[in-house]
């Protein structure tokens, strides 16, 4: 009985092919955007994960040297003091033709060596700290490394990061041309008891605690949290479509529905035979979505990789591997997505008499008080989602607002686009132009679901958009004045600082000394940095809120300047006091902006800090000089001091290579933009089209008082692009709400800093035509139709009336 | 730590398969110096390390009683293990290190274990005065006295011990002249020990620091083919009876009867040598360690010097859970003679 | 008895609870018999053939029907009398729009679980339905999707025909074969008949005849 009945069910999409494809593609596409946005970050996530577990950055603290590496007796005499530490040396190389990050580690003590794939060559001691020694590396870098002539022999190991060859520390020594030299020192597990602390033994060497190693991960994952939001957004724009089409569905076979249960199927077996169907419809979309997904994915992941290696230097394979959990995730949402778009249907069924009479009766006015419930439902997410943010703190209230915010809107919409097709109907005097208007307020309950769909998808594409674009400007501004030098040296000790400093002063327009200490700011630690006020300061730092006269009284009066993360976490604007150490108050004079860096950093006038604080570190220097003479002192300064690659930072080419992540971004965002416009161009023609056979006996009349079917078409065209334009109007301040609430408040409850708003009203105009155009393409087909229809069949209408 | 890690260290000091030696000649197939019968030891020199043998250690155990009237026992050792018959400067020595300390109370065992590369000053031997140390573990001797006047120092999460040990009597060489037979196919090392001293200092523990005093003993061996294939591990004994003689006995086990060695050190520190088939060990009772039945009862029989004694544990529980691990702990001696010592028993 | 009617009120809700559609009514059919009711629209004709059919649920009185109490069923268990026991002729045909016209015509007898296909091509036939088998509903007039209709519900032997207005939609000429034809069919299956009709022309083509007005049987 069931086969029989599921197979009468079933053959309504026999019967409306296009019903099915539409809802297939509908939720295949929502299932695809979703999937490709979970799969670049999942993605993305594992190389980071990788890469900080193998780069001993996640569970380790770190210590450091400011003065740029840490020399093998002092490691020595840490070990000889009772410390358990493992040293890493870090750095690119050439290793024949190819440039790869070596990362040089003690095998005796690295907590996590890499282990050999199978049928790579076998390690033993003696391969590993014997000459030639053994390269690891990921198992593509190792076979391009395989091929170079005069290497160690290599090991592929999938416990490696893409580009990164890790290896016995004296072998990375030799790679790196830097005997002796340590960058940094894990500190392990189960240190023994009655140790000296660090501070007494190694005053010189920052301790990073472990949470703050995993740097890379905070600036990534404001992008990935943005990523996933419009991975969500793209989501509900596809669900639209699919609830429409479902719903339709359903509204199609009440009679069928009707009959089987008179024919002695019961309810309850017809509600379970309807969600079998359903699942079976979402399985399937819900596999075409992953391969959607998937290809979407691969074709943006070397894009993102590029994106997220390129500023953050998190390394991200470009490849990409099916994981499981992705896969199962991206399946879930598609039945999550059919459960929520056939719950309507599945519960109209249940409140639906068996006898068609009594449903007239129980069914009046339906229509007009669901258009109320709906608007008076949008108001109070709306509501709720302020309320939200209101009342609780935290990232989830932000998710919440932003929940309530789209969902609000997108219900409004219709009861919105009534009122003002109403206003201009009372205004218009012509009779067909009365007509048009009154029509299109007649289609609107059948087309509003895709029109919602139209609504989320613009204003997700002006709020990433503007969000995108908003970080790009502010980050690169923030990257310009911070680095307003054009070269930075580190010298190796206090000496060779100071002769650095001399040598330099005679050569450059100015240097301008970077001398910092780690102190306790509002009791966690932070950095106090000094500064001599230079011009180049006064015209660049980035200041968000200031006292007047700020820069002369940083000098004068012993005020400081604290970072927007720390003044936002301790409440700390000027004119507040903030206790550094545990005596010392000076009042917070301006608040300046450093994205990116999760601790507090306070800046205060070189001779404020030299006089607070002993053995100040004078390693670092800005150089100010003109450009085109960079590259010269580069190799001077390098031939005069012995100074290591890493010790003389070129600024240009910071921003060169931030630039170009952000065209990445731009492209990835882009490309998901247009998709997901798609979707919503895709929801309305599929809308028109499911309303085309109720349409002809709306039309015949008109055409029968005189209007040509070509007439007739020109206005199906019209009525689908107003619609659009109208309904892009309403997404421009929807969209720049959605940018607001993901720039002033997700961002600030995720990261600690907001991101000002800039605007594109150009995009804006672009969108709009966008919309246009999607409103024009979906109606192309039902227009071109309508002008072919032979008069026979609008005569018809007249015909069939009974 | 994953798997493969200790096994890696573990080749490291057992030797790895291509790298046995054949006995006889005078070096090993990849170049490492054999233990020859009659060489004469010379100290101080030899206190210090032999880096053309491939394995090595410095091995101290000793016998205490707190002021607290408890039982207790400490072990400092470090290994020296080379990978290439030669010394070298900086991180391509092939020249690696490990030590284990542990502290044994008679309900509880707290152990560390430190690795370390040679060549850089984390961790070596010298001579004059004689220092052998890892990390913060040491063991330090002073300028002249060689090994009989010793500072030794360790400490690991949950313990610490600080101690100075003197010796009461002369060294003793093993076997023949310290030359000692391992095996009946004739693999053998250098093998010496200072079984004399006597100690004072203190044990920290979680609970609070305790001074103790008793009696320490120091083995050190070397050589370049530690065991005989066939032979699975090994039961060593160091008993110093209340007579005030000594015992070293061990016996390496093997799918036959093992192959046993003992020293018997008279009170004025005279020595005899017994053969193969003279120490007599029978376990009497094993207890669950770590996973596994280890014997922590034993009958042990010398019937050339009318010894017959049960030898306990002080913990059973006494597992050196080490990249290499094996049970070491103190023990007490009772039958025909009472007294105290320490056993290892490898290969359970 | 195949069908007893005892003491039956049905009143609809929000209507005048003082008048009920159907006022304590008793009626029954023996297995074979073919029974008219008449009425005018309006009177409750309809109401009771969807009681007897447990589409619907009464107020008071019990009907008996093939040996079940209805009013003592739930859901499940009226499907399964549908499924199995009673068919329905309805004046709309209510086929299956996205089914052919043989699919359409064998299931109901499909679902009951008896699929006689020797009974289904000779009610085909009979029908005059052979040459449309593969057309959809939609393709055919209304006589001929009534003819369905019929087909569709004697194909699974019921033991129990109950026919709404089965004409009800069809000009007189056509009335008149399709009537015909369903009443040779319903004599040749051995099912027994309860016909709702207002006219009193097809009335008399019934074995038996019950007048219903104000909600009682005259």
């Amino acid at each position: 009985m069931t086969r029989v009945a599921l197979a009468a069910l079933l053959s309504h999409w026999r019967r409306q092919p296009l019903q099915l494809l539409t809802l297939l593609i509908g939720l295949a596409l929502a299932t695809g955007l979703w999937s490709a946005v979970q799969a670049i970050n999942a993605e993305a996530r594992a190389s980071y994960a990788q890469a900080a577990a193998q780069l001993g950055r996640s569970d380790h603290a770190l210590l450091s040297a400011p003065s740029g590496w840490i020399a093998r007796k002092d490691y020595v005499a840490l070990r000889r003091a009772g410390w358990k530490l493992s040293p890493v040396l870090e750095g690119r190389a050439r290793l024949g033709e190819i440039a790869a990050t070596v990362v040089g580690v003690d095998f005796l003590s690295y907590p996590k060596p890499p282990e050999a794939d199978a049928g790579a060559p076998e390690v033993t001691p003696e391969r590993i700290f014997l000459a030639p020694g053994l390269l690891f590396a990921p198992p593509e870098l190792a076979v391009q490394l395989a091929a170079q002539p005069d290497l160690p022999p290599v090991v592929a190991t999938a416990d490696l990061p893409p580009g990164v060859v890790m290896t016995e520390i004296s072998l990375a020594q030799y790679l790196l041309d830097r005997a002796g030299q340590i960058d940094r020192l894990l500190v392990l597990d189960a240190q023994p008891i009655n140790l000296r602390p660090l501070a007494e033994l190694a005053p010189d060497l920052v301790l990073t605690p472990p949470e703050r190693g995993t740097e890379t991960a905070r600036l990534t994952d404001s992008f990935h949290l943005n990523l996933t939001a419009f991975g969500l957004l793209s989501f509900a724009v596809g669900l639209f479509i699919v609830h429409g089409t479902i719903g339709l569905a359903f509204q199609q076979r009440r009679a069928m529905f009707r009959t089987m249960r008179a024919l002695g199927i019961s309810l309850r077996h017809l509600t379970w035979l309807l969600i079998a169907e359903l699942g079976l419809l979402a399985l399937v979309a819900g596999l075409l979505g992953l391969v959607l997904g998937y290809l979407v994915a691969a074709a943006l992941l070397p894009d993102v990789a590029a994106t997220l290696r390129g500023l953050y230097g998190a390394p991200v394979s470009g490849g990409l591997t099916l994981r499981p959990l992705w896969a199962l995730s991206g399946l879930g949402i598609a039945l999550i997505g059919a459960a929520i778009a056939g719950a309507q249907g599945v519960w109209r069924l249940h409140a639906m008499p068996l006898l068609a009479s009594a449903e007239q009766r129980a069914w009046a006015g339906v229509a007009v008080r669901r258009a109320r419930f709906q608007a008076l439902a949008g108001l109070a997410l709306l509501a709720a989602g302020g309320a939200a943010i209101w009342l609780f703190d935290g990232l989830v209230a932000g998710f919440a607002l932003l929940a309530g915010l789209m969902l609000g809107a997108a219900l409004l919409l219709p009861a919105l686009l009534d009122l003002v097709l109403a206003l201009i109907q009372r205004r218009t005097r012509a009779p067909v132009a009365q007509w048009i208007w009154a029509d299109m307020r007649a289609q609107l309950p059948g087309l509003s679901l895709a029109l919602m769909a139209l609504l989320l998808a613009l204003a997700t594409n002006i709020g990433v958009g503007t969000m995108v674009s908003s970080f790009r400007l502010t980050f690169t501004g923030w990257l310009d004045q911070r680095l307003a030098a054009e070269l930075y040296v580190t010298a190796r000790t206090d000496e060779q600082g100071a002769a650095l400093h001399r040598w330099l002063e005679q050569r450059v327009d100015a240097v301008l000394p970077v001398r910092s200490v780690d102190a306790l700011i509002a009791g966690q630690y932070g950095e106090v940095v000094g500064m001599r006020a230079h011009e180049t300061y006064r015209r660049n730092w980035p200041l968000i809120a200031a006292a007047p006269q700020v820069w002369e009284r940083l000098d004068a009066s012993g005020g400081v300047l604290v970072n927007e993360q720390l003044a936002r976490r301790e409440n700390l604007w000027p004119g507040a006091q903030v206790t550094i150490g545990t005596d010392w108050h000076p009042e917070v004079i301006g608040v300046y902006s450093d994205y990116g860096n999760p601790v507090g950093q306070i800046i205060v006038s070189l001779d404020t800090l030299l006089a607070r604080f002993d053995g100040v570190p004078y390693r670092q220097f800005g150089v100010r000089i003109a450009p085109d003479r960079v590259p010269a002192l580069v190799t001077e300064i390098r031939a005069q001091f012995d100074l290591p690659a890493s010790a003389v930072v070129d600024q240009a080419e910071i921003k060169a290579r931030s630039l170009a992540v952000f065209e990445k971004t731009f492209l990835v965002t882009g490309a998901l933009n247009v998709l997901t416009l798609g979707v919503a161009a895709f929801a309305i023609l599929t809308s028109l089209l499911t309303l085309w056979g109720m349409r002809l006996p709306q039309l015949a009349p008109v055409w029968a008082l005189g209007l040509t079917r070509a007439r007739l078409a020109r206005l199906e065209l019209l009525r689908s692009v107003v619609l659009a334009g109208l309904t892009a109007l309403a997404a421009l301040p929807l969209g720049l709400l959605l940018a607001w609430v993901l720039l002033a408040v997700i961002n600030v409850k995720a990261f600690g800093w907001r991101l000002p708003i800039y605007l594109f009203s150009g995009d804006w105009l672009l969108l709009l035509a966008l919309a246009l155009l999607a409103g024009a393409l979906a109606a192309a087909l039902p227009a071109h139709r309508l002008r072919r229809t032979p008069p026979a069949d609008l005569l018809k209408v007249f015909a069939n009336e009974r | 730590m994953n798997v493969r890690w200790p096994v890696l260290v573990l080749c490291l000091l057992a030797g790895s398969a291509h790298a046995q030696g054949f006995a006889g000649l005078g070096t090993t197939a990849d170049g490492f110096a054999i233990p020859q019968r009659g060489t004469a030891l010379s100290f101080p020199r030899d206190h210090g390390p032999h880096p053309k043998y491939r394995i090595e250690w410095w091995y101290l155990t000793a016998t205490l009683q707190g002021e607290d009237g408890r039982d207790y026992g400490i072990q400092w050792t470090l290994f020296r293990s080379s990978l290439a018959p030669r010394d070298g400067q900086g991180w391509e020595t092939p020249q690696l290190w490990m030590a284990h300390a542990a502290l044994t109370t008679p309900d509880a065992h707290y152990l560390d274990e430190r690795l370390a590369r040679g060549g850089i000053g984390q961790a070596g031997v010298s001579i004059a005065p004689f220092h052998a140390y890892i990390d913060n573990w040491e063991m330090q001797g002073h300028e002249g006295s060689g090994i009989s006047d010793l500072t030794l120092s360790a400490s690991g999460p949950e313990f610490a011990y600080d101690l100075t040990l003197k010796a009461a009597g002369p060294l003793v060489l093993h076997g023949d002249g310290g030359y000692s037979v391992k095996s009946a196919a004739g693999q053998a090392s250098y093998y010496y020990s200072q079984p004399h001293y006597e100690g004072r200092g203190t044990i920290t523990l979680p609970e609070g620091e305790i001074a103790v005093s008793g009696l320490g003993w120091l083995d050190r061996e070397w050589s370049s083919q530690p065991l005989a294939s066939d032979q699975t591990g090994w039961d060593w004994f160091s008993l110093s009876f209340d007579s005030g003689a000594r015992m070293m006995g061990f016996r390496l086990r093997d799918d036959m009867s093992g192959y046993t060695s003992a020293t018997w050190i008279a009170p004025d520190g005279n020595t005899s040598a017994l053969p193969d088939g003279a120490l007599k060990l029978t376990p009497l009772a094993a207890s669950s360690v770590a996973g596994r039945e280890v014997p922590t009862r034993w009958r042990v029989e010398l019937p050339a010097r009318d010894l017959d004694v049960t030898v306990s544990a002080l913990n059973p529980q006494s597992w050196m859970d080490t990249s290499f691990p094996y049970w070491e702990g103190p023990v007490t001696v009772s039958g025909s003679h009472m007294g105290r010592g320490y056993l290892e028993m490898t290969g359970y | 008895m195949l069908l007893e009617i005892q003491s039956l009120t049905k009143r609809y809700p929000g209507s005048d609870s003082a008048r009920p559609v159907l006022r304590d009514l008793s009626l029954s059919l023996a297995a074979g018999e073919t029974l008219a009711l008449t009425g005018e629209s309006g009177s409750g004709k309809s109401t009771l053939l969807h009681l007897v059919g447990a589409l619907d649920r009464f107020d008071a009185g019990e009907i008996w029907l093939d040996g079940h109490a209805l009013s003592a069923l739930g859901d499940g268990a009226r499907a399964a009398l549908r499924r199995d026991v009673v068919a329905l002729v309805f004046q709309q045909f209510n086929l299956i729009p996205s089914l052919t016209v043989a699919q359409n015509l064998s299931f109901h007898a499909r679902l009951a679980g008896r699929e006689d296909r020797e009974w289904l091509d000779q009610l085909t036939e009979r029908l005059g339905l052979g040459d449309f088998a593969t057309r959809y509903p939609e393709q055919l007039s209304g006589g001929q999707q009534q003819r369905v209709a019929i087909g569709r519900a004697l194909a699974m032997r019921p033991r129990l025909l109950l026919a709404d207005e089965p004409t009800g939609n069809l000009d007189e000429t056509t009335s008149d074969a399709v009537m015909a034809l369903m009443l040779d069919l319903v004599a040749e299956s051995g099912a027994a008949l309860f016909l709702v009709t207002h006219s009193e022309r097809i009335a008399a083509l019934a074995g038996r005849r019950a007048h219903l007005s104000n909600g009682c049987i005259t």
